[in-house]
């Protein structure tokens, strides 16, 4: 199986794909440059809009603005937060939020629990329909519910919504913990239950402490789906402007002031991103976790 | 308003409280019990909160919207509201939609995101250039269509360009084009935010395939020969493919249930609707029960094949 090789292998090996050659800087470093200032560049110009002034984004585009002299404003964010409603808007976002992710993750994390470390008759089928439901697509659910929703006139109402992202978002979390109070040892569970410990120690002192990281993905993972949530808000709160989230303001505002309000609109929407980017960037790893323990199920 | 703040306050810190104690509650009741009857109960006990809560949101819903896609304007029942999917004709131009969405969304977003992983793996600035690709992932679907909207806005001809797309066309030379009004464009437009969107998740998964792929068999790819792009092609793709199908079954999913960036970017004009926008038309403009239940129906046959395909590849991933 040998076959003669033209050249020493170490010369090809100095041509490893890291190193500095013209090839892999072709191949490489410039096909990833382009493809990541394509990704960067719709955030950034949105960014260096918000701060712009009505004139300046009516009469030129944005990359101008960042011509010197810089002529920056807070102005936009002022407006928007304060007459636009998107003060309010915010606070909703993070009052439908908590409770939500709340409910959800505390409620996932026992079931997953249950379902990984107890063994009982029915509990294969049981993770298996919870595992079928995270795909369901949300739409099938809305016409029972709004009816319901409509008839007890709870629509409207953040509670009502809360338990709507705690029936769809249960499912998922279950399935994360499961997967990960599955893979703890055996012999730290035993060690408790020598030591006298049931079932509810056993969660509260050994399991939960060592799931700090999982809880962590669920709650990120559970915390950008309701934050980002556009349906689910649009359909049971959005008719309401007391309790509407950013999402449902920042839609409505795309369709009024398009064209003249560039300047209002990049800065909405960069008040409704804060919070997810907030988040992204300092609890990363536990984003991309959870990104990873959904899709490699 | 300070009521609210203090409800919602309270239910956040109140939760896992309410649980725990239901816990306890649960393990006293269970005491007197046998062994083996406390061993039978406790499950259930314990899970009684999630499947009441899954049940009467999920379950119960999707049921009764199968029953409800039935029901025709007036009480009966019958079979209009699926010979209205069989006939209609807006209903079939959002299936063709539907299909470029699941086209469109999976092969671009797998191309883009496997090249992200495979280039970023190779060179030291990974951490960052994931981060740039990834980020989109994590901001909602209305923010990116307004983000969008700005690179694509249009301005007639002979007016200075704010859109960053059109200001390269012109300057190019070329008209500009109104890339959400314009049937040849629209559709396309609204899938590549899609793909701005999910490449994220491509890549994160795929990158740490490729990270689980053993050092020594690209060595010996290497030994016996073979350049960067043939140890991609016969070594490194077969490795990612078990992965490469169940990121395909992901993304085809995401796109069959498309509905956030063409209900804020054009909201179904221009002949760029698909099916969960005229669900929701349906459901709320003409309260048309039984259709836009009929509509939720038809998105869940569409993705059962998928998710079959997922669960299969799944399972031999576990084995």
């Amino acid at each position: 199986m040998l076959r003669p090789t033209k050249r020493p292998v170490t010369e090809r090996r100095t041509v490893r794909p890291t190193g500095r050659t013209a090839r892999s800087l072709a191949f490489v470093h410039a096909p990833l440059v382009l493809l990541c200032l394509l990704w960067l560049t719709p955030t950034a110009a949105v960014f260096v809009s918000s701060f712009r002034t009505a004139a300046d984004s009516f009469a030129t585009g944005w990359w101008e603005g960042v011509r010197p002299p810089l002529r920056f404003t807070e102005q936009n964010y002022v407006e928007v937060l304060s007459h636009g409603g998107l003060g309010r808007a915010f606070m909703n976002s993070l009052l439908i939020t908590l409770p939500s992710v709340s409910v959800t993750v505390s409620i996932g994390t026992v079931a997953g629990f249950a379902l990984a470390r107890m063994r009982f008759r029915g509990s294969g089928v049981t993770l298996a329909v919870l595992l079928g439901l995270t795909v369901v697509p949300l739409q099938v659910i809305l016409v029972p519910l709004l009816r319901i929703y409509n008839d007890l006139a709870v629509t409207g109402t953040r509670p009502g919504l809360w338990l709507v992202h705690a029936g769809v978002g249960i499912p998922f979390v279950t399935y994360l913990l499961h997967n990960f109070f599955r893979e703890l040892p055996r012999e730290l569970f035993e060690a408790a239950e020598i030591d006298g410990a049931d079932h509810l120690r056993s969660f509260v002192h050994v399991a939960l402490p060592t799931a700090a990281p999982a809880v962590a993905s669920a709650v990120i993972f559970q915390f950008l789906w309701v934050w980002n949530d556009l349906l689910l808000a649009l359909i049971f709160v959005g008719g309401n402007r007391e309790t509407a989230p950013l999402t449902v303001m920042v839609s409505g505002l795309v369709n009024n002031i398009t064209g003249q309000g560039w300047h209002l609109l990049t800065a909405a929407a960069f008040v409704s991103i804060v919070c997810p980017l907030a988040v992204f960037f300092a609890l990363q790893r536990y984003f991309v976790k959870g990104l990873l323990a959904g899709s490699v199920k | 308003m300070s009521r609210q703040v203090l409800l919602s306050v309270a239910v956040t810190v109140g939760a896992p409280v309410v649980l725990l104690s239901w816990l306890w509650l649960v393990e006293r009741l269970l005491r007197p019990l046998s062994y083996r009857g406390r061993r039978r109960a406790r499950p259930w006990l314990w899970l009684a909160p999630p499947l009441a809560v899954v049940g009467l949101y999920l379950v119960w819903p999707l049921l009764s919207t199968i029953w409800t896609s039935f029901q025709v304007r007036g009480g009966q029942h019958g079979l209009d509201n699926y010979r209205y999917l069989v006939h209609s004709g807006e209903v079939h131009d959002a299936l063709v939609n539907n299909g470029l969405w699941l086209v469109g969304l999976t092969a671009g977003s797998l191309v883009a995101g496997t090249a992200v992983a495979v280039l970023a793996h190779l060179v030291r600035w990974e951490t960052a250039a994931k981060a740039v690709v990834v980020m989109p992932a994590a901001i909602s679907t209305v923010a990116a269509a307004v983000i969008w909207r700005f690179m694509f806005d249009y301005r007639p001809p002979g007016v200075a360009q704010t859109g960053t797309l059109n200001a390269i066309v012109t300057a190019a030379g070329a008209e500009p084009v109104a890339w959400l009004v314009d049937e040849r464009t629209n559709n396309a437009a609204l899938i590549g935010v899609g793909i701005w969107m999910s490449v994220g998740l491509v890549t994160v998964v795929m990158s740490a395939s490729i990270k689980a792929i053993p050092a020594e068999l690209i060595d010996a790819g290497r030994v016996d020969g073979a350049g960067p792009f043939r140890l991609f092609r016969y070594v490194v793709l077969p490795q990612l493919l078990p992965t490469i199908v169940v990121v395909s079954t992901l993304l085809a999913i995401t796109a069959l249930k498309a509905f956030d960036v063409v209900y804020v970017m054009t909201n179904g004009n221009y002949d760029t609707n698909v099916l969960a926008n005229l669900m929701y038309r349906e459901l709320f403009l003409n309260a048309d029960y039984g259709r836009s239940a009929a509509l939720a129906v038809l998105l869940v046959i569409l993705v059962l094949p998928v998710v079959a395909v997922n669960l299969r590849f799944f399972r031999k991933g576990r084995a």
